[in-house]
């Protein structure tokens, strides 16, 4: 770093963020590669439904097919909103 | 039988055909005998870096469509006799590359050669599709730049399920990054992702990190791969990256920055 440098501002470490975003997106995607294909569909419809109820982002639903041994497990997570 | 090694990214302009040129001639000096390929069909470019652009006669579609024979179309390089290549065609045509036709010629390739390479179009069509159909081993160049590492993940997963091999149920595809453009001062400001962050993403190891350098330019210009420029770090750096490919044990160079003169740091460089 030079002399000149000092008086600059300098952006903060963003190898890490690249890195920590990478980490994200690539383990969303190669869940994706693995999924049943109807699982988007699938999702959207919860949605529909839970949203005649209460009014949710759809951000909140989590719909995930999970590994343990031999058994798939569909794991439907909601995540209602906050009380006022 | 040779061995098949795919040289592929997804993402395009990280230096594919670069590598592949530089790998080639690597291969042929190390006394293999080697045979380069060119997927990209209609955008035709390794003949150029490799310095052969005006000796192209028949191409790869050209063998296919039975115009030529293989023996015909393949282009000795004129440093190195043990090495040749074949050129992409430069039609239009989408459809040219039939899995029938790739097969026989990759097939025909191996009983000649100790190695073919198959240099991979960008992206996931058809061309990038059938250069890592038949490989053995993959060399996947990744810059240390976020969407260049997410679609080397891409084409790793695809290599996984999609090759000959995952198909026919043998060994996987033998995996490895290669690391193009690093720059060792941008690391360590924390400006660039280092060697370990993207292999900690892709789960996969890297055989060869090449520096920015800019022989790697003078070199394409000239048409005779960097790997033959001895005095550059890329030139260097290849050399490494084809012994490690060969099964040999090299300490990686260049990870680090260069070591800068008083002034330089004083005033920045």
């Amino acid at each position: 770093m030079g002399l000149f440098d000092l008086f600059k501002s300098r952006p903060k470490n963003t190898a890490k963020l690249a890195k920590e975003r990478l980490l994200i997106i690539v383990a969303q995607e190669r869940g994706a590669e693995a999924m049943p294909d109807y699982l988007p569909l699938l999702k959207r419809e919860l949605l529909e439904v839970i949203r005649k109820y209460v009014n949710v982002d759809p951000d909140a639903v989590q719909v995930n097919v999970e590994r343990e041994g031999s058994q798939e497990v569909l794991a439907l997570s909601v995540t209602l909103p906050e009380k006022d | 039988m040779g061995e098949v090694i795919v040289v592929t990214s997804g993402k395009g302009g990280v230096g594919k055909t670069t590598t592949s040129a530089s790998l080639a001639c690597g291969f042929a000096r190390r006394g293999k005998k080697i045979a380069v390929v060119d997927f990209d069909i209609g955008l035709r470019n390794l003949d150029l870096i490799m310095g052969c652009e005006r000796r192209v006669v028949y191409d790869f579609v050209n063998v296919i469509n039975g115009d030529c024979t293989l023996k015909q179309a393949l282009i000795k390089d004129k440093r190195f006799d043990n090495l040749s290549v074949l050129a992409a065609s430069q039609t239009k045509d989408k459809d040219a590359l039939t899995q029938e036709g790739v097969a026989k010629v990759i097939d025909d390739l191996k009983n000649d050669f100790d190695i073919v390479l198959c240099d991979s179009p960008a992206g996931i069509e058809r061309g990038a599709f059938f250069a890592m159909y038949f490989a053995d081993r993959a060399v996947v160049v990744v810059n240390p730049e976020v969407s260049s590492v997410r679609d080397s993940d891409r084409v790793l997963g695809i290599m996984s399920s999609k090759s000959r091999r995952a198909e026919q149920g043998q060994d996987a595809v033998k995996e490895h990054l290669l690391l193009t453009r690093y720059s060792p001062d941008r690391v360590e400001r924390g400006d660039m992702m280092s060697v370990g962050d993207v292999e900690e993403i892709l789960g996969v190891k890297v055989i060869g990190v090449i520096p920015e350098s800019p022989e790697v330019l003078s070199a394409s210009n000239s048409g005779v791969p960097v790997i033959l420029d001895e005095n550059s770090d890329a030139g260097q750096a290849y050399s490494d990256a084809v012994a490690r490919l060969l099964g040999e044990t090299v300490p990686m160079r260049f990870l680090d920055p260069k070591k800068k003169g008083f002034f330089q740091r004083l005033f920045g460089s």
